[in-house]
């Protein structure tokens, strides 16, 4: 049983198949997409995705904008920005968009673990909070 | 090094062309505004000076012969008188009764009392010179004047004066004569002797000054009155003007010098039907100088006030060309510091271009230096002889990995800042805030901190996080810079007119003269390799410089260092962007 199933998003494919392999063997599932389109594309595919780790600076769909279209789409799934430049503001931008949380590259594995598991827990206590209103609401239709 | 000295030759040789071109403006503005002030003035000084001089001099010469017409005229009366008595004498008497010596006394005597004593003696002469009757103090009975000159004229004319003469008695004389003729019809003449030293003392009561005197001379240039020991006549003067005729203009004056080289004026005018020339002369200098003391003052007047011209035209073109030079400098460090500020932005942006490329591969390697890492922990590394080895290496990488990371990070918050919002800011408080974060690190170092903050300050428009930044930077050097137990670092805040001011002082080992230029430029530090990127005060030049202010240093090596900022303040009621200082006030230490 997997940690959670996470879309790695990176125009750099060297990084993208590193830090996939290295995530995998820290329990994480993986897919990974070389932009942004692409990575909107796997969300369609697959509902079982948890986590987004998205690189800011990407050509086509640049980070920001695919945050605002996963967002859009995909409420329930969490996005964590990584970015190549020290521009907190891009990052910070990402969080009043709705992002989960930022790191910068090159980052520390286990910080990025650790940040996909608040993800997670965050994002399953959301579906909880879900499921338990759903429930309310059809016991309260059956009361 | 020697690329540093012909570059300092170069600058040194500008400098001289340009004071050379400085020296040579200022001359063309002294020659000009010397020129136009001056030439009005001596022109209008030489009209002046020529028409005065020609109307004075006419005045002199116009008085001068009034004068010497006056008594050329009482002169002549005086002979026509002279002339008449004798004449009356002969008309009244025949020859035979003025034969008679007792009459000729008595008659001498009338005359003597009834016009003057100038009469000295009477005589009859008959046409053959002969004197058969004398009256006077001489003894002349039966005199021979056939041959004096004067005889035959006197018996040609109806009337006669003599020059003057010495003749027979030995002293100076001149005589009247009056023709008449005897019953026979031969002519007979009546003479008389005029006292010469009278009618002398009558020509030399004319006199002015010191040098003008009055003298008679004949047509042929011989004196008729005579001259005292010390007076001279210069007599190539007289003869220029014993030649001249008098048919035109009646008073004629001449200019001349004489041989002791004075230049003399004579005023002469004719008498005795132009026989005689009454002449007066004066030194020049004498006669005209009411003009000459005129003269001397308007001259020194001209030259006085010609010095004070020139003179304040060279301290006004000093004191131009003074400012020029100070404007044209102040300019040049402006441009220096457009350029610098200019070289800063291009260096900084170069930085960031090759700190974005190098970050994505770094961040590969880092992360499959983590692969392996993972990798190994997964093997079973017992029976490997240098795993340890590998491991080492291993953390090696992924340290210097992130050195780099630091590294770029930095580098691109130097091009592309961090939270760059700006907003009313109270620096006091930032103070406060970096002394607190620093305050740890410091004591490490043996450091203290001390605040010294002006509790008025004005809130300055700056993004604060950028300006924590600076703030960080300037304290964390100063720390670093101690290199003694007992370090003080002083935070001073003081508001300075339309700025604020903040002072970051340290007591420590100083920056060295040589590196004082080059403390701005990126990458440039004298921290161990590893411990400073060099970047920290270039950042801080660039907030500070985007945010309308400076940042300038004074260090002494040995006794450390004083960074300044100067920001300009938020006014009451106003924008930013319209209460800005218009000009950055120039410090000679800054960079």
């Amino acid at each position: 049983m997997t940690m959670a199933k996470v879309l790695l998003i990176d125009d750099e494919s060297g990084f993208l198949e590193v830090l996939s392999k290295r995530l995998e063997t820290r329990n994480l599932s993986i897919v990974t997409a070389l932009s942004g389109e692409a990575g909107l594309k796997a969300l369609g595919k697959d509902h079982a995705l948890d986590v987004v780790i998205l690189d800011v600076k990407m050509p086509g769909l640049d980070g920001i904008q695919t945050l605002q279209m996963i967002k859009k789409d995909f409420p329930l799934v969490e996005v964590i920005m990584l970015t190549g430049h020290a521009t907190v503001e891009t990052a910070i931008e990402g969080m009043k968009l709705g992002a989960f949380d930022y790191l910068m590259k090159p980052c520390d594995i286990d910080l990025l673990v650790q940040k996909v598991q608040e993800a997670k827990e965050k994002k399953a206590k959301h579906e909880e909070k879900i499921v338990q209103a759903q429930l309310k609401e059809i016991t309260s239709r059956m009361a | 090094m020697a690329k540093c000295s012909v570059i300092q030759g170069e600058a040194q040789r500008q400098q001289a062309d340009k004071r050379l071109e400085y020296a040579k403006f200022r001359r063309a503005m002294t020659l000009v505004v010397t020129a136009v002030s001056m030439t009005p003035l001596l022109l209008l000084s030489a009209v002046l000076y020529f028409s005065y001089h020609a109307v004075y001099e006419g005045k002199v010469f116009d008085h001068l012969e009034a004068v010497v017409e006056r008594h050329a005229l009482a002169i002549d009366e005086f002979l026509f008188e002279r002339r008449q008595n004798v004449r009356m004498q002969v008309d009244s008497y025949t020859y035979e009764q003025l034969r008679d010596e007792s009459l000729l006394n008595d008659r001498l005597r009338k005359m003597q009392s009834n016009y003057s004593n100038d009469y000295v003696d009477l005589g009859l002469v008959d046409e053959k010179g002969l004197q058969p009757a004398y009256a006077g103090p001489f003894r002349l009975l039966q005199a021979d004047y056939g041959a004096a000159p004067w005889f035959r004229q006197a018996i040609a004319e109806d009337r006669f004066i003599s020059d003057v003469f010495s003749g027979i008695r030995g002293t100076p004389h001149f005589i009247v004569t009056a023709r008449g003729r005897k019953t026979g019809g031969e002519a007979f003449i009546l003479r008389a002797t005029i006292d010469f030293a009278h009618f002398n003392e009558r020509v030399r009561q004319i006199r002015m000054g010191t040098t003008g005197l009055a003298f008679l001379v004949n047509r042929q240039g011989e004196f008729q009155t005579n001259l005292r020991p010390d007076e001279t006549v210069d007599h190539a003067a007289l003869a220029e003007l014993a030649a001249r005729d008098f048919s035109k203009s009646l008073p004629a004056h001449l200019e001349k010098a004489n041989p002791q080289n004075q230049t003399m004026i004579y005023v002469a005018y004719p008498l005795k039907m132009k026989d005689w020339i009454l002449v007066f002369q004066q030194e020049k200098h004498e006669a005209f100088s009411h003009l000459y003391n005129a003269q001397l003052i308007s001259v020194s007047v001209l030259l006085l006030g010609g010095l004070a011209i020139v003179g304040t035209a060279l301290a006004l073109i000093r004191r131009m060309v003074q400012r020029i030079s100070a404007a044209e400098q102040d300019q040049e460090v402006l441009q220096k510091q457009v350029v610098e500020t200019g070289k800063l932005a291009a260096i900084g942006e170069l930085a960031a271009g090759i700190a974005h490329e190098i970050n994505n591969p770094l961040a590969i390697m880092v992360e499959h230096a983590g692969w392996i890492d993972d990798l190994m922990k997964g093997e079973n590394t017992s029976g490997m002889k240098n795993f340890q080895e590998m491991q080492n290496s291993l953390k090696e990488i992924e340290i210097q990995g992130r050195r780099c990371k630091e590294i770029t990070h930095k580098l691109l918050s130097f091009a592309r800042r961090t939270d760059s919002r700006v907003q009313e800011t109270q620096l006091n408080d930032l103070m406060q805030e970096v002394a607190g974060v620093s305050a740890q690190k410091a004591r490490y170092g043996n450091t203290i901190i001390r605040l010294d903050l002006d509790p008025d300050l004005p809130t300055v428009h700056i993004s604060p996080t950028e300006m924590q930044q600076v703030l960080l930077n300037l304290v964390n050097n100063a720390i670093d810079a101690m290199n003694k137990p007992e370090g003080v670092i002083v935070m001073r805040s003081h508001r300075d007119g339309p700025w604020v001011v903040l002072e970051v002082e340290d007591n420590g080992q100083g920056i060295p003269q040589a590196n004082m230029p080059r403390i701005f430029e990126p990458f440039f530090t004298t921290k161990p390799v590893g411990k400073g990127t060099g970047l920290g005060l270039s950042i801080c030049y660039g907030i500070i410089d985007k945010s309308g202010g400076t940042i300038s240093v004074d260090s002494t090596p040995g006794q450390g260092t004083a960074f300044t900022v100067r920001l300009p303040a938020t006014l009451p009621g106003s924008t930013a962007e319209t209460q800005q200082p218009e000009s950055i006030p120039n410090k000679g230490d800054d960079i």
